[in-house]
């Protein structure tokens, strides 16, 4: 592959998919210049292939081929849009229509009506892009997108990604030339200090300097590892950006690889991600065969190769030196540090270790410059983040928004606000290692210090919000239920103190606590604070830490009053059926999963008690609120 | 290691000789104990004891080193699945829309606990740690298929509707 050859390539493709990235009129200018009238865009990502995309992309090719208007529009794979709440989505470009949670009989209706009579489907559409007046608002300029600034995420949605030569269309290998071509190592290591860019992982290590140890390591042998054991459980930032966008990942670390010296490379992934595995098998081979991995990459004299390692199911396997144990084939167990990885890694060598959302951001540094990517972002906290929004908000899904964005922002007008009425709560962050920032601080910035102060972190971009029927002390129990599942146990304070904590979280939600058990909990965490071998340990007692300073009051209810204010701790519970209001209709006894609801048609029913499990099945099925909770 | 000696050891020639070829591939190349254990798993569908021997002598490490490794990662079983896994998943995002509850519903539909095969073994129990489909809270999966919005009374439709596709065939 020569520049001239990649120059080519590009020009072929970009067109194409500028209609997907310009303002509609724009982009039907460009449309006219491609060989297709219209493009219709279908997530792949796992959200919508749980929600059924396959079967969309499997109707589309059929009705596009009936119609026999096959050759005039092009169908595209797309990794993942970010609302994934709405899934399957479709999205017909020049015009940026948004279709959700569409039917294979809507995908019927949209061939034939849109993409063949021109007439947008208005009842299959996103009802925010629809306005009263009949007008509709493009993708891109919905409350949800408007507010984002897509860095790391912006091919995902946008090109297949499994087509190499889509990638190229966006200026993709460009910098892997630029680098190849006319910097030196240090160079490389240098700009991308400068851009202020620190580890998305979650710990916030100035990434420049990571490759800079690496690069001045002694040794003959390095290795560059990427690590996409996204481990928070309900974070997917680093799955959709491998799913979307595979070759930025490629690409960068093949810079790396450069900056550092290394020739052999290794991505770690949870082997629970298999649509992502694929995509990135799909990747490698094309890159390989395209020359952008190999020998003599560029003709440039310089060599690296990248393989896939699969995870096993490991929490820790996320921390650093247990990723390079396991890729070694051991158990996955953490070593003490110094030395660092950068010193001594992979089989011993150094090896440069990197998030995969941080290396989604490195082409562009490169291709842009330093002072592009710093001109985002806080004083400390250059550039974007990449969030993975979950829990009680409408628009469940991805969002990039640059730092120093505040949660208010990213709750209210990105994710569209808390359903059903309620009201927030708490946004949690920084999953098992993190913390829950409480209503009262929503208009905080988001950077990496002002999240630490509040006693949270950033963590790898979990942010998972609460209502007001969430309990805070069982929010702590769940994450040290999961603490305790995946210590290692291979040192005492993590293994032994997870379980303590966990055992003192569980009296709390039983109300069997005293005060004295608070404070219990305060020093048991400390010492694991300061005693835990890896930062598993060390910081899983903050989920709980943060609860007690944030949420005390809550805390002191189950121990001092026995009850639970949210209604949530079930030994804290009762159900009951009020008499005079119950019609004798029989949904909650039929609806029951144990049986524990007796009483006969048109009487008053009764739950028995000591069959109850306390699901709230018949709360929810109850048409005239005669079933309490107390 | 006493409750999958209860299990008795079924492995075929062909499913032998399988394993060998992935020992011959793995063997020799640094960290191969993984990708031999996952593939293997792939081919048994779990990880007996003889298994786990095969690969110790194969790969040329020792059997308690193999064991350490199976036992250590989640992702390993050492005693079989039933025929339908059922995986619920109790990620954060799922945690809190209260896939608790499907969990409860589920293993009171099939008498069994998570991590627990049916005594038909048609169907087993696990729960997992986000299947990444966070859009969908709360999910679970039986094989391939993913149920996503769900709430405790749908437990028993889906259930049902597996055992009923069985008696049909």
């Amino acid at each position: 592959m020569t520049f001239e050859e990649l120059t080519q390539i590009r020009k072929k493709n970009s067109d194409l998919i500028k209609v997907r990235k310009l303002i509609a009129s724009e982009a039907a200018e460009m449309a006219e210049k491609t060989e297709y009238r219209k493009q219709i865009l279908v997530c792949g990502g796992t959200g919508c292939t749980s929600s059924g995309s396959k079967k969309i992309i499997d109707a589309l090719d059929n009705e596009l081929k009936a119609q026999g208007i096959e050759n005039e529009i092009l169908v595209v794979r797309t990794g993942c849009f970010g609302l994934c709440s709405l899934g399957p989505i479709v999205i017909v470009y020049p015009e940026g229509t948004f279709y959700a949670q569409v039917t294979p009989e809507g995908v019927v209706r949209i061939v034939d009506e849109h993409l063949k009579k021109g007439e947008v489907c208005k009842d299959l559409l996103y009802k925010e892009t629809l306005h009263e007046d009949g007008s509709i608002t493009p993708l891109a300029e919905t409350n949800f997108y408007k507010k984002q600034k897509r860095i790391a995420l912006r091919n995902c949605g946008v090109i297949d990604p499994e087509n190499i030569e889509e990638y190229i269309g966006t200026r993709g290998y460009e910098a892997l030339y630029k680098v190849l071509d006319s910097m030196t190592p240090d160079e490389v290591c240098q700009e991308v200090l400068d851009s202020g860019i620190r580890g998305r992982g979650g710990a916030g290590f100035p990434t420049g300097r990571k490759w800079m140890f690496t690069k001045d390591a002694p040794g003959d042998v390095k290795y560059v590892a990427c690590n996409a054991d996204e481990g928070d459980p309900g974070a997917f930032m680093d799955r959709s950006i491998l799913e979307g966008d595979p070759h930025a990942i490629i690409e960068a670390m093949t810079i790396a690889s450069y900056a550092v010296g290394a020739h052999q490379g290794y991505v770690y992934v949870r082997a629970e991600y298999p649509v992502a595995v694929h995509r990135l098998q799909v990747a490698l081979d094309q890159a390989r065969e395209y020359g952008f991995l190999g020998k003599d990459i560029f003709g440039k004299g310089h060599d690296f190769d990248i393989e896939i390692r699969l995870g096993a199911g490991a929490f820790v396997c996320g921390e650093e030196t247990a990723l390079l144990t396991s890729i070694e084939g051991n158990r996955g167990e953490p070593r003490p540090r110094p030395p660092f990885p950068a010193v001594k890694g992979l089989f011993g060598k150094p090896t440069l270790l990197n998030n995969v959302e941080t290396y989604a951001n490195i082409a562009q540094i490169i291709r842009k410059g330093a002072s592009w990517y710093s001109s985002m972002g806080t004083e400390t906290s250059k550039g974007t983040k990449v969030f993975a929004l979950g829990g009680k908000i409408t628009n469940v899904g991805l969002v990039e928004i640059p730092m120093g964005t505040t949660l208010r922002e990213i709750i209210e007008e990105i994710g569209g606000g808390i359903p059903n009425g309620k009201k927030f709560k708490a946004a949690q962050t920084g999953g098992p290692s993190g913390g829950c920032i409480p209503a009262k601080y929503i208009d905080t910035p988001i950077d990496y210090e002002s999240l630490a102060k509040l006693g949270s972190m950033m963590g790898s971009g979990g942010l998972i919000v609460m209502d007001e029927d969430n309990c805070m002390v069982d929010v702590s129990k769940f994450y040290l239920e999961f603490t305790v599942d995946e210590s290692c146990g291979k040192c005492t304070p993590c293994r032994v103190g997870t379980r303590k904590l966990h055992q003192l979280l569980d009296k709390i939600s039983k109300g069997k606590a005293t005060m004295d058990d608070l404070d219990l909990i305060d020093q048991l965490a400390n010492h694991m604070k300061s005693s835990s071998l890896c930062a598993l340990g060390q910081s899983a007692p903050n989920p709980v830490l943060s609860t007690i300073k944030q949420f005390r009051d809550e805390y002191e209810a189950h121990i001092k009053e026995g009850c639970c204010p949210a209604g949530v701790c079930k030994e804290l519970l009762q159900y009951e059926i009020i008499a005079d209001k119950c019609k004798g209709c029989t949904l909650c006894a039929r609806n029951c999963p144990v049986k524990a609801i007796e009483g006969t048609v048109r009487n008053p029913h009764v739950i028995d008690k000591s069959k109850c499990i306390k699901c709230g099945v018949c709360i929810s099925n109850c048409k005239f609120g005669a079933v309490v909770r107390k | 290691m006493s409750e999958q000696n209860q299990v008795p050891f079924k492995g075929t020639e062909v499913q032998e000789k399988q394993l060998q070829e992935v020992i011959a591939k793995h063997r020799g190349q640094p960290g191969g104990l993984m990708p031999t254990l996952q593939e293997a798993q792939g081919i048994y569908g779990y990880l007996p004891i003889e298994v786990q021997r095969m690969i110790a002598d194969g790969l040329g490490v020792s059997l308690s080193e193999v064991f350490g490794v199976a036992t250590f990662y989640s992702q390993f079983s050492l005693t079989p699945k039933g025929e339908h896994v059922c995986s619920v998943c109790l990620g954060t995002a799922c945690y809190v829309k209260g896939s608790d509850k499907v969990l409860e519903a589920l293993e009171q539909k099939l008498g069994i606990k998570a991590g627990e095969v049916t005594a038909d073994g048609k169907f087993s129990i696990e729960s997992c740690r986000c299947v990444g489909a966070c859009g969908l809270a709360p999910v679970m999966t039986i094989g391939e298929e993913v149920y996503g919005k769900l709430t405790p009374d749908q437990i028993s439709g889906i259930i049902d509707s597996y055992m009923n596709e069985k008696g049909g065939e």
